[in-house]
């Protein structure tokens, strides 16, 4: 073994030894030690060595703090700084370049942050978040075997809930949806979005009353309007008291008003609260369901305990289907595994779609996606200071040379260098808050947002400040170490070259910048044009000047007087009746049995009901068979018509003049009904599923909604007014509201083309980076090789020829980008693309495009540059030497 | 900047750094006042004694042998450093030896300022034993 003494403590020593003290007395140390070994060992020596340092460990002994205690180091920033703004000023045009790329990538990375803060933020604006869940009713399809979740629940669990299991449960508040209802007041109509919902909302929600109490929804006749509805309906009047019709058919007393809450709550949109009991008193067909298992009408809202943890409480509510439910209908539904699960506040909105009886995805997955764009782009911006940096670090290496010379030491110059890049960050910085303020209304258009900019906030600040020091990190640190590393003699000496080991890291970086944002665009590209294959979909009927109203109890009765009037108009051409609209599917149901039946088929057939003229007022093609007829008088009975998708399903070559028959619980047959037609699928819910087997059943009572399609000769604005007209005239007391099928069909895009509008703006922009970066590094190669162009030029070369040298290299690195962007970018949007049933196939052109488009891009930005260079007299250039 | 340890004392002008200048001042201003501490006082003597060979285990040594007190590293050095920050003593660079695993070492010498506070110091404690009266002695002796 090596003897030598303890390197901790002979490290210790050195370290706090005053310099000029440190050899001679560690020499003592080290002679007195070895003695000591020959004389009585190691372990007393190195004993006897430590108490000596300790011992030495003494004012006298002991360094000051610092090595250059006689500098002033204020003085010393102060010059960091005159310096740096004196270089950000001798280089303006490099200096713009740099800010305008930087500025982009904060602005970006600021827009991303505070858009991905309201997200994340979403719902906190009620108290009691933690505690805040919603009851789901789970069972597994026996089809596919995956376990699918709802917000409808059965109306006995709220009670099996309270009583059974109260050490869990605050509250549970059973809830109607929420939806559009007419407010009106003597001279006022307005309608508004509203949830019925048992007393204990107002507090479960936290909500600010600035009139009323938590205690105002107790009363059954009751309304509590928001501060925005009160002052719409009452103006400055007080709202207390006064009477309310809500939905022309229920009245309210107006006993609280609170502050509006603001968009990013699932309950934002809400102008009121009314008391779930007015509800039921107007909805007969809710009531004695007190011990209906079976149907599942509304939802219930809980709130825990405090300190009650929500996984524990969904293991122990698991099996109350079965000890609760009455045994024999629980047997029926048993192969279901039914289960009740709680989703708590804080997964709702970035988790609402459902893997296999789990929250596991949905907006949260954009949040992720932009976060990752707001990084990459602001990392372009970095990587365009850091390479433009680099490479102009030969026009400072000679000031690095003589400062080191002088005597600075490597740490001042790594923060000479770091307050450069500080100040140009500062004044991006400056620059993207200035855009920020004059961008925002654009980008909460774009978002479907409302963001305000925090600027009062401190937090907001404290998070920008330390958003500027890790960008001045991200940016200046490798520039600062690379110009501070220069070796002071070579660079004096003339024999600095901006080597080729300098050029490559900014080659590789040019080559991420160009990959990255050529990503982007084939990203952007491919989500536009899944949109556009879903959007030339074949819909199966006409969406031209169709239009269609939701018929409240208001209308009840008055309907086919109503369709009367509205064709005496002559302004449609046809108008019918339906369970829902031709864009939404409202009903689905199992249990129907056709002959040849596979048994294990046990899936949901979407069921819309329809009156006589439906097809013609949606014009859906009949394939085969028939529409309803007036002249069969059996149709209202027995006719139904399916779709092809039904038709496959139910494995049926010639479907017409088959049965269907429809089966109760017990397996017995309820009613047994003819097809009469088949028709082409019309695409009625999300353009990007397969469309559902659907069966079209003939009712001329399913009046939820009135469908009009408008003549094609007759102006659509003609048409509203004199529909407008009769609805007054013949229901008074309705709100008139309507709805396109045309508008209703593309709500279905607004996501989508949402997300793609802003990665497009974030693509573009990306690439607007990447350009600056190269234009700046292509000017500087132009200025170095400005003899050799000249030179060249004189010997005989070409402006063509010269153009091409200088170009080559750059088009080089974009052709490496692009074989590397396209198969990641293809790769992680047909993994996106798989999220679709319906889904276009990435087409070899648009990789080739996206391509060919950075390619052109980029040789048109650095071409402006060195069609300059090559240009330029030789004798100018020349002239000098 | 670095100082480097074997800038020579006439060098020290053109150093940087310069942090030697403080030692120059508090030179000039305590030789007004020859001060020695009872332990500076041994320190002095015995780099006297050891005449070329004092260095910091050979002062150690000696002043352990014949002393017979324990020295510690911390205390010798301390008033090595004090000593030379007084002028009573200077200190050029020796050899580097093998035991010493490279380090150099650093012999001490009394400058003629040392001397004189040397001297001054053996006057007054003469000066002082003078004046004790004989008969503090015989008292003491009787009383033995």
């Amino acid at each position: 073994m090596k003897v030598e003494p303890p390197p901790i403590f002979a490290r210790f020593f050195r370290w706090f030894a005053q310099p000029g003290l440190r050899d001679h007395i560690e020499g003592d140390l080290i002679e007195e030690y070895y003695e000591r070994v020959r004389t009585c060992g190691k372990r007393a020596a190195d004993w006897r060595f430590i108490i000596d340092v300790v011992l030495l460990f003494r004012p006298g002994i002991i360094r000051g703090f610092n090595l250059q205690e006689n500098l002033n180091i204020c003085r010393m920033h102060k010059s960091y700084w005159t310096i740096a703004w004196r270089n950000v000023r001798k280089n303006k045009g490099y200096a713009l370049i740099n800010v305008t790329g930087l500025a982009i990538g904060i602005t970006v990375a600021l827009f991303i942050g505070l858009w991905i803060y309201d997200e994340v933020s979403f719902n906190r604006y009620h108290k009691n978040y933690d505690t805040i869940a919603q009851v789901y009713a789970c069972e597994t399809n026996t089809t596919t075997g995956e376990i699918e979740c709802a917000q409808n629940t059965q109306v006995p669990l709220g009670n099996t809930l309270r009583n059974n299991y109260p050490e869990y449960f605050e509250k549970v508040l059973a809830s109607w949806w929420i939806g559009e209802f007419a407010l009106s007041t003597p001279g006022k109509k307005f309608k508004r979005n509203g949830l019925f919902i048992e007393g204990g909302a107002l507090e479960m929600l936290s909500l600010r009353m600035l009139k009323g109490s938590y205690e105002s929804l107790q009363h059954p006749n009751s309304i509590v309007l928001s501060e925005s509805t009160a002052k719409a309906l009452f103006g400055r009047d007080d709202p207390i008291n006064k009477t309310i019709t809500l939905h022309g058919r229920m009245q309210a007393r107006v006993t609280g008003v609170y502050e509006d809450i603001p968009l990013n709550s699932r309950f934002g949109e809400l102008q009121f609260f009314a008391p779930f009991a007015l509800w039921m008193s107007v909805n007969e067909w809710l009531h004695g369901r007190e011990g209906d298992w079976d149907n599942r009408p509304f939802g219930y809202f809980i709130q825990l305990k405090p300190d009650v943890d929500i996984a524990n409480v969904n293991a122990a509510i698991k099996g109350l289907y079965k000890s609760h439910v009455p045994s024999d209908f629980y047997t029926t539904v048993a192969r279901f595994k039914p289960y009740p699960l709680l989703v708590p506040m804080s997964k709702w909105h970035l988790f609402s779609e459902f893997e296999n009886g789990q929250p596991a995805s949905g907006r949260i997955t954009y949040v992720r996606i932009f976060a990752a764009v707001g990084i990459f782009v602001l990392l372009l911006a970095c990587i365009n200071f850091i390479n433009l940096t680099t490479a102009r670090s030969e026009k400072r290496s000679r000031e690095v040379g003589v400062r080191k010379a002088i005597g600075a030491a490597k740490g001042q110059l790594v923060c000479q260098f770091m307050t450069e890049s500080f100040v140009v960050i500062i004044i991006s910085f400056t620059v993207s808050l200035l855009l920020l303020i004059f961008l925002r209304p654009i980008f909460n258009e774009v978002a479907d947002k409302k963001i305000n900019l925090p600027f009062s906030e401190i937090s907001f600040w404290l998070s920008s400040f330390a958003f500027v020091l890790i960008t001045t990190l991200l940016a200046g640190t490798y520039p600062a170490f690379f110009l501070s590393s220069f070796d002071a003699l070579r660079v004096l000496k003339g024999k600095f070259t901006a080597a080729r080991l300098s050029s490559l890291p900014r080659r590789i970086m040019v080559v991420v910048q160009f990959t990255v944002s050529v990503a982007l665009a084939i990203g952007t590209l491919v989500v536009y044009q899944q949109i556009q294959h879903a959007q030339n979909r074949p819909v199966g009927y006409d969406r031209a000047g169709l239009l269609y109203m939701t018929l409240d109890q208001n209308y009840k009765g008055k309907v086919d007087k109503l369709r009367n009037e509205l064709m005496r108009t002559n302004v449609l051409a046809a108008t019918s009746t339906s369970f829902s609209p031709v864009t939404e599917i409202w009903n689905t149901t199992s249990g129907y049995d056709w002959a040849g039946k596979d048994p294990s088929l046990d899936a949901n057939f979407a069921i819309c009901n329809v009156s006589m003229d439906f097809g013609e007022t949606v014009n859906w093609h009949i394939l085969d068979g028939r529409d309803f007829s007036k002249q069969h008088a059996t149709d209202s009975m027995d006719a139904i018509i399916i779709n092809e998708a039904a038709a496959r399903y139910m494995g049926m070559q010639e479907p017409v003049g088959k049965l269907l028959i429809d089966l109760d619980e017990t397996g017995k047959k309820k009613w047994t009904r003819t097809i009469i037609g088949v028709v082409k699928d019309i695409l009625m819910e999300s353009p990007y599923s397969t469309v559902r087997p659907t069966l079209y059943f003939y009712n001329s009572n399913a009046l939820n909604v009135l469908n009009m399609r408008i003549k094609p000769s007759v102006s659509v604005s003609h048409a509203l007014s004199k529909i407008e007209d009769v609805v007054r005239e013949v229901v008074p007391e309705a709100v008139f509201s309507y709805n396109f099928a045309d508008d209703a069909y593309s709500k279905k895009f607004s996501q989508e083309k949402r997300i793609g509008k802003l990665s497009a703006i974030f693509a573009v922009l990306g690439m607007i980076i990447c350009c600056l970066g190269l234009f700046g590094l292509a000017s500087y190669v132009a200025e170095q090789r400005t003899k050799e162009i000249g030179i060249r030029k004189v010997i005989g070369a070409s402006v063509f020829q010269l153009w091409k040298m200088l170009s080559l290299n750059f088009i080089q690195l974009v052709v490496i980008s692009c074989a590397i962007a396209v198969p990641a970018a293809y790769f992680v949007m047909n993994g996106w693309l798989q999220r679709f049933e319906y889904r276009t196939t990435i087409s070899i052109w648009l990789l080739v495009g996206a391509c060919v488009s950075a390619g052109v891009v980029s040789l048109v930005t650095v071409s402006l540059q060195t069609a300059r260079a090559a240009r330029r007299n030789p004798v100018k250039s020349l002239r000098s030497e | 900047v670095q100082i480097s340890p074997g800038i020579a004392p006439s060098k020290k002008t053109i150093c940087f750094a310069c942090r030697d200048i403080p030692t120059f001042r508090k030179q000039i201003s305590v030789v007004k006042k020859f001060q020695l501490g009872e332990f500076e006082e041994i320190v002095i003597l015995t780099i006297a004694i050891l005449h070329t060979n004092a260095y910091g285990v050979s002062i150690k040594k000696e002043i352990e042998s014949r002393l017979s007190r324990k020295v510690s590293m911390g205390a010798l050095h301390t008033a090595l450093v004090r000593l030379e920050n007084k002028g009573y003593v200077r200190s050029t660079d020796g050899e580097a030896t093998q035991e010493r695993a490279g380090r150099p070492k650093k012999y001490f010498q009394i400058t003629a300022l040392g001397q004189k506070a040397m001297a001054y110091t053996k006057e007054t404690r003469d000066h002082l034993w003078k004046l004790i009266p004989k008969a503090v002695f015989d008292i003491k002796g009787t009383e033995k």
